[in-house]
């Protein structure tokens, strides 16, 4: 009798469970989704907003990368797809096809930091061509000891640090360094978490690693920024003020946010976006970014107001674009 | 006394008792190797169930359990991760159980011995080897697009269940074996129909067997994160589900299923991976609690199975 009753209320939860149909939500909600480079700026800004809104308006962050946060979004899924990078020609071509019309908009910048080992006293700075030597794809089992960088550097084994192929942080550095997004050599230690680059490197007299500058802030006792020599051939710290006035290049790169301009048209997505712009920067300092100038957050939400659609970048990734060129460019859907 | 001298040996009390003895030190030293094998497995559990506690001992608070994620390590906390959690154990139990059993029943009391009975038992051995990874992928297609359920907890919940199906079968076969075969027949010679059988004194006495792999089923489902990662959990989301229960008529609602959600072993994975090294802390807070929760289930388990013990008298 007993386990008839039990029986009977699981059947009936199954059922439930099986014939519940798709209701939607009664309050207003915000989906996000995309890059987790820029996750740490969309997570505070998701937050803040709710509690300004005391609760009214519920906003959600995922972390699908930039990638996949541009497949959700071009089926419409998504209302708004955090973007370390650009979107590429074929996510463009997704969205056209699917009818979705976006707004690009610069929220931040992030500072690709070179690092090495506090007890490598023989690192002053590096050249874009020292960093070719040492992570183009022809460099594979080659160049493994430090002198074959620099003649005078020591002969010691040269121990290399980076992101896993699915990251932006590598596809741009990858851009920067070797010309071609993703062209690396393949013989390095590869993590998708950024700790796991800080301790390799942290414990590797010999090592070298990059990553997010968020990740060296918070970690500036364990390791030691590399300065990079920029086009004007002046060495350059990673710092927030030598990415503001642009001399820490080609290593900056802006980070993005896509709006749909379906989701746009609710007044929640508008309001969280008018926010974005307006408290972002504070909040992108406070997680370890780099904000843009004042002007230019003024500038997007003029972009935005006006709707203005479409990428700046014809799809195609670039280095070193300064965000003063960005904004005054016409957009492409 | 023989002439066969192999025999004469035998027989002979000093070489038997001379043997007997080497025989009993193996015995011993098998009984201590057991042991020390046995300590070496729950040593590891306890070294790490210790470092967690250690390192995540300043987030147990009450706010850890009531806080939503924050981007500020000491303000952030787990409530819609364990909430998430346990709304999927409840989908993923509901849905698993019954139709694992079911299942199970129907192959060691009903299924004829046939090629037909060979190829399910092979597949539903096989499906518990199967990459979880590879679940979350057919839930994607599946659940996510084909029955249009969304990033949902019922997405998520049935995902999981069909992770745990093999071994909720696998673990109900085991227990419904080990009823002894006189039971069945006793009961088949008094009249009784098979489903009375199976009913009235399978399914009793081996309830505690089935509660032992639908709880190995559950911890497993537990701590996966590659499926409902790949369905669509959230990192970030600062409200709770819709209610289970409500003020009006029929005081019990189903509109959280359709809600999105985020998960402990998500949630985990999220803060491990941030720059502020005061994450790490929550992340292993968050461990120890998940270990906690598992470790729960388990004892409820075994209280359960204790219970049902006693009921039996053959």
């Amino acid at each position: 009798m007993k386990l008839r009753h039990t029986l009977g209320v699981l059947g009936a939860a199954l059922f439930a469970t099986m014939a519940i149909s798709p209701v939607a939500s009664a309050q207003a909600m915000v989906k996000m989704d995309g890059s987790s480079t820029v996750f740490p700026i969309a997570e505070a800004v998701a937050e803040e907003f709710q509690l300004s809104k005391r609760g009214k308006v519920r906003v959600t962050v995922g972390i699908s990368g930039t990638g996949g946060g541009f497949k959700q979004f071009c089926r419409g899924e998504t209302d708004i797809s955090n973007a370390s990078r650009p979107i590429l020609k074929e996510e463009m071509e997704a969205c056209r096809k699917a009818g979705v019309r976006y707004t690009e908009l610069p929220v931040a910048f992030d500072a690709l930091t070179v690092v090495v080992n506090p007890k490598n006293t023989w690192v002053k700075s590096l050249t874009i061509a020292d960093l070719r030597k040492m992570w183009e794809p022809s460099a594979q089992g080659r160049v493994v000891r430090w002198n074959q960088v620099r003649p005078e550097w020591p002969a010691e084994p040269l121990a290399l640090f980076g992101p896993g192929a699915d990251s932006g942080t590598f596809d741009y550095f990858t851009e920067a360094v070797n010309g071609k997004s993703k062209a690396s050599r393949g013989d390095f230690a590869a993590s998708e978490d950024d700790n796991v680059i800080v301790q390799g490197v942290e414990s590797n007299r010999n090592a070298l690693g990059y990553f997010g500058y968020a990740y060296y802030v918070e970690n500036k006792e364990r390791v030691r920024a590399v300065p990079i020599v920029n086009q004007a051939g002046k060495p350059v710290a990673p710092s927030i003020e030598a990415v503001i006035d642009g001399s820490y290049e080609p290593m900056s790169r802006p980070l993005f946010i896509y709006v749909s301009e379906a989701a746009a048209k609710r007044p929640e997505v508008r309001e969280l976006i008018e926010f974005y712009l307006t408290e972002g920067p504070a909040l992108a300092q406070e997680v370890g970014y780099v904000p843009l100038p004042d002007d230019a957050y003024r500038l997007a939400l003029k972009h935005f107001q006006d709707k203005k659609l479409g990428t700046v970048f014809g799809g195609t990734p670039e280095v070193g674009v300064t965000i003063d060129d960005l904004l005054a460019r016409e957009g492409k859907l | 006394m023989s002439d066969n001298p192999a025999i004469a040996t035998f027989l002979d009390p000093k070489l038997v008792r001379d043997g007997l003895s080497r025989r009993k030190v193996l015995d011993q030293v098998f009984v201590i190797v057991g042991l020390l094998v046995m300590l070496v497995c729950l040593a590891i559990l306890a070294v790490l169930f210790i470092d967690l506690v250690r390192d995540g001992s300043e987030r147990f608070t009450w706010d850890f359990f009531t806080n939503f994620a924050s981007r500020r390590a000491e303000r952030a906390g787990i409530l819609a991760a364990w909430v998430g959690t346990t709304l999927i154990m409840i989908v993923t139990a509901v849905c698993a159980v019954p139709v694992g059993v079911a299942a199970a029943i129907y192959l060691e009391e009903y299924a004829p011995k046939n090629w037909f009975t060979a190829i399910i038992e092979i597949n539903v051995t096989n499906l518990a080897g199967v990459p979880s990874i590879v679940y979350g992928l057919l839930a994607l297609g599946l659940f996510v697009y084909q029955f249009d359920l969304g990033q949902s907890i019922a997405a998520a919940g049935l995902t999981l269940a069909l992770l745990i199906l093999p071994i909720v079968i696998v673990a109900t076969r085991e227990a419904i074996r080990s009823v002894p075969n006189a039971i069945r027949e006793a009961a088949y010679g008094l009249g009784a129909t098979r489903w009375e059988v199976t009913k009235d004194h399978v399914l009793p006495y081996s309830t505690g067997g089935i509660l032992t792999g639908m709880i190995l089923g559950l911890s497993r489902a537990i701590g996966e994160t590659a499926p409902i990662i790949t369905i669509g959990a959230l990192s970030f989301i600062a409200f709770l589900p819709e209610s289970p229960f409500t003020s009006e008529f029929p005081f019990i609602s189903f509109g959280w299923l359709n809600d999105p959600f985020t998960a402990m072993p998500i949630q985990m994975f999220n803060w491990v991976s941030r720059p502020d090294p005061a994450f790490q802390s929550n992340a292993a807070a968050a461990g120890a609690i998940l270990l906690g929760m598992t470790l729960l289930m388990n004892g409820v388990a075994i209280w359960i199975r204790y219970r049902y013990r006693k009921k039996i008298n053959w």
